[in-house]
């Protein structure tokens, strides 16, 4: 009995070692009987992919694309984030081919920045296209064209978009990895991803024609038919006063086909797109 | 001691009625061109049924309507149809619109018509023809009034609640509307207490409006329990759950309509044109508006064609002057700003303020400093200082779980607010988004 502090100790000890052994045994089945067995390639895969987590590919984020990928449900070449070396890297990883990856980038369907669109009045209040709009359309006479107030550049996050002097946000397709946000975020609808190297681009989305529209606007599609006519037959056609090229059809064109637009609404873009007044084809 | 007949919460701003108050409607000479857009009511655009070339008297059907929430639209004057294209609508955007040339040398009269004798119809038989006159509720929101006429089965009606309040600032349409025609109101309500089958009715006035009060207390009729309340002096008096907790001390849930407390409630303006419609057969082709503010020459109450364009308005109102700073379509606190004067005047169209440099102040927003007057001037109790930081921060799903849907963007917060934080606006941006996911979900 004298020594109980000593006995307590050990009983203590012992109990508590004892309940340690017991739980470590019943962990170490359960991690034999519970095991998942997680594919070592999927962390491999993940580990190169950008992990920004941007959504472009249509998966859940990166984690979700890696799984995809390594299952084989999609090409390496969905990332639009990835370098091609990248891209690449993956595809020897897993033995597949890296697949064709068709560059897409956002394209503003307007031109009328400030300067040339009609300005009816003056907008004061949240700083925000969606708040604008909502207050008479923002003032600009237009109701289909950019309200110039950088709802799509905050939302961007590999920095591809800047407004140009006239207000309208110019996109770095380079820079641009199609997720699209900025599409979502412009109240008017007027970006929209497109294959870079479909470089037909109608910076216009008015719905009236001729005199009418140029009255808002000095940049509008008048809707003149000029642009359908020097095409190949078919291959453009007019759609709520707008030139659109017909379903498959976008080989058969060439820059040929905005020479004649009174306005330089319909434009052959290559790289960054321009906003002024008349399109360097006509002023030369 | 706390007056029955209050809400809690609401503003007081400075009604600057004085500017028409006292001045009689008075009708302007007919246009040489009307602009009628398909959308003028909440709900389906009209159906266009006017063709270009179509010569129409005043009062023939231009579109029909296009379902049960929809009313048809009617040429407002006799004319030819000249376009039937896009026009500049109110609300910023190009709608479908007919434009009629007026025909310069006709009389203006309605192509004759049978006026049957309302007493004689069944109550569906005059909401059809409430329908087919294309009313809508004249107060501001043009919802149609023959949807409203139809409660759901097994909703129990007690009342008749006819709101002439017009608690904005600026406004006297209602108001003139009472103290021009008085006996018109009292016909109205006579028309739907029989439609509805309701025994009761209460004419709301605030009691800014003595004159209003006194004509419709002489003319109340001794065979119908209708009454005339005077109320507080309190903005948003006029809007239907505020009237109807001030009138019955009931209040309306979250979601719901005065229909769930048992009572409907209408315009003045409304149930005049009700009257108007059943004494001459003529559908909804003109209006009161009330053309106000410092930048007009000559303010006044007008009766004006429906498709009158902003710009013939003002000219007829002897014209704007050079320092008009912003013009707004309905009242101060809850119209909007209009930014094209071809824009024409809608079925719901209270009001015209054109609006001088001193009477409009924009205050670049501060930071908000938690004073808490918002909170304290919301009457629908929510809480739109944090509202507000979480419209900031683009949570929009975050704003409905706080009641987003309950803001009807009276814009009390934004009056009060000493950071000048444009809290109603935001609210307004956050409720479009809102319904925006919910649509695409």
């Amino acid at each position: 009995m004298a020594a109980l502090p000593l006995g307590s100790w050990m009983t203590s000890g012992l109990v508590l070692g004892g309940v340690g052994v017991v739980f470590g045994a019943l962990i170490a089945a359960a991690h034999r009987r519970l095991r998942v067995w997680e594919d070592p390639r999927i962390d491999a895969v993940a580990e190169i992919l950008p992990g920004s987590n941007c959504g472009a590919c249509g998966f859940a984020g990166c984690r979700s694309f890696a799984e995809n990928v390594v299952e084989g449900a999609a090409p390496p070449s969905t990332c639009t984030q990835m370098t091609e070396d990248a891209v690449g890297e993956v595809a020897g990883l897993l033995g597949v081919d890296a697949g064709v990856a068709v560059k897409r980038s956002a394209r503003l369907l307007c031109a009328g920045g400030l300067g040339l669109a009609r300005q009816d009045a003056s907008y004061v209040g949240l700083g925000t296209c969606r708040a604008a709009a909502a207050v008479a359309g923002g003032g600009k006479a237009c109701p289909w064209g950019c309200l110039g107030l950088g709802d799509c550049i905050p939302v961007c996050d590999d920095d591809a978009i800047a407004l140009d002097a006239r207000a309208l946000p110019v996109v770095d397709p380079d820079a641009c990895t199609a997720c699209g946000r900025c599409v979502d975020a412009c109240p008017r609808g007027l970006l929209e991803l497109r294959p870079v190297a479909h470089a037909l681009v109608v910076q216009c989305k008015s719905a009236l024609e001729g005199d009418t529209a140029l009255a808002l606007c000095d940049v509008a599609c008048t809707a003149c038919g000029k642009c359908i006519q020097d095409a190949p037959p078919g291959a453009l056609e007019l759609r709520a006063g707008i030139p659109v090229v017909a379903d498959g059809r976008w080989d058969e064109l060439s820059p040929d086909v905005t020479a004649r637009c009174p306005t330089g609404a319909i434009r052959w873009v290559v790289g960054r797109q321009r906003f002024d007044a008349r399109p360097e084809e006509v002023a030369a | 001691m706390r007056s029955v007949f209050r809400f809690r919460h609401g503003v007081h701003p400075p009604d600057r009625k004085g500017l028409t108050a006292a001045l009689p409607v008075r009708r302007l000479p007919y246009p040489d061109e009307l602009v009628l857009p398909l959308q003028q009511h909440a709900g389906r655009p009209a159906k266009l049924v006017a063709r270009v070339g179509d010569r129409v008297e005043r009062g023939d059907v231009l579109a029909v309507a296009d379902g049960h929430v929809s009313v048809p639209v009617h040429a407002s004057a006799a004319g030819t149809v000249t376009d039937t294209g896009l026009w500049p609508h109110p609300s910023g955007a190009w709608e479908p619109a007919v434009r009629l040339a007026v025909d310069a040398h006709s009389a203006q009269a309605a192509r004759p018509r049978l006026v049957p004798h309302w007493e004689e119809l069944s109550p569906a038989e005059i909401i059809g023809a409430i329908q087919d006159a294309g009313l809508v509720g004249l107060g501001g929101a043009a919802f149609p009034m023959h949807v409203k006429l139809q409660p759901p089965e097994g909703t129990r009606l007690d009342a008749l609640l006819v709101n002439g309040c017009e608690c904005e600032p600026y406004l006297t349409t209602d108001h003139r509307t009472m103290v021009d025609h008085p006996r018109r109101v009292q016909l109205g309500v006579r028309i739907l207490m029989h439609c509805l089958g309701v025994r009761r009715a209460v004419i709301a006035v605030e009691r800014n409006k003595p004159d209003a009060i006194e004509a419709l207390t002489a003319t109340l009729p001794d065979d119908l329990d209708v009454s005339v309340l005077p109320l507080h002096v309190k903005y948003p008096q006029g809007a239907e759950k505020m009237l109807v907790k001030a009138v019955t001390g009931r209040e309306i849930p979250s979601g719901k309509l005065p229909l769930h407390a048992g009572v409907l409630v209408q315009n003045v303006a409304s149930l005049a044109t009700v009257a108007e419609v059943f004494e001459t057969g003529l559908p909804l082709v003109e209006r009161i508006v009330t053309v106000t503010g410092g930048g007009v020459v000559h303010p006044a109450n007008v009766v004006v064609p429906v498709g009158t364009k902003l710009k013939d308005l003002f000219a007829a109102c002897g014209g704007l002057r050079d320092d008009v700073a912003e013009i707004v379509m309905g009242g101060p606190m809850m119209g909007t700003s209009v930014g094209n004067l071809d824009a024409p005047v809608l079925k719901g169209t209270t009001g015209l303020l054109a609006l001088r440099a001193h009477e409009v102040r924009h205050e670049p927003a501060r930071p908000c400093i938690r004073c808490g007057h918002c909170l304290d001037a919301c009457p629908v109790f929510l809480n739109p200082q944090r509202l507000g930081t979480l419209a900031q921060a683009s949570r929009v799903p975050d704003m409905a779980d706080m009641h987003l849907k309950d803001c009807m963007l009276c814009g009390c917060c934004s009056y009060v607010c000493p950071s000048h934080i444009p809290l109603s606006q935001l609210f307004a941006a956050a409720r479009a988004e809102l319904r925006r996911k919910e649509s695409a979900a």
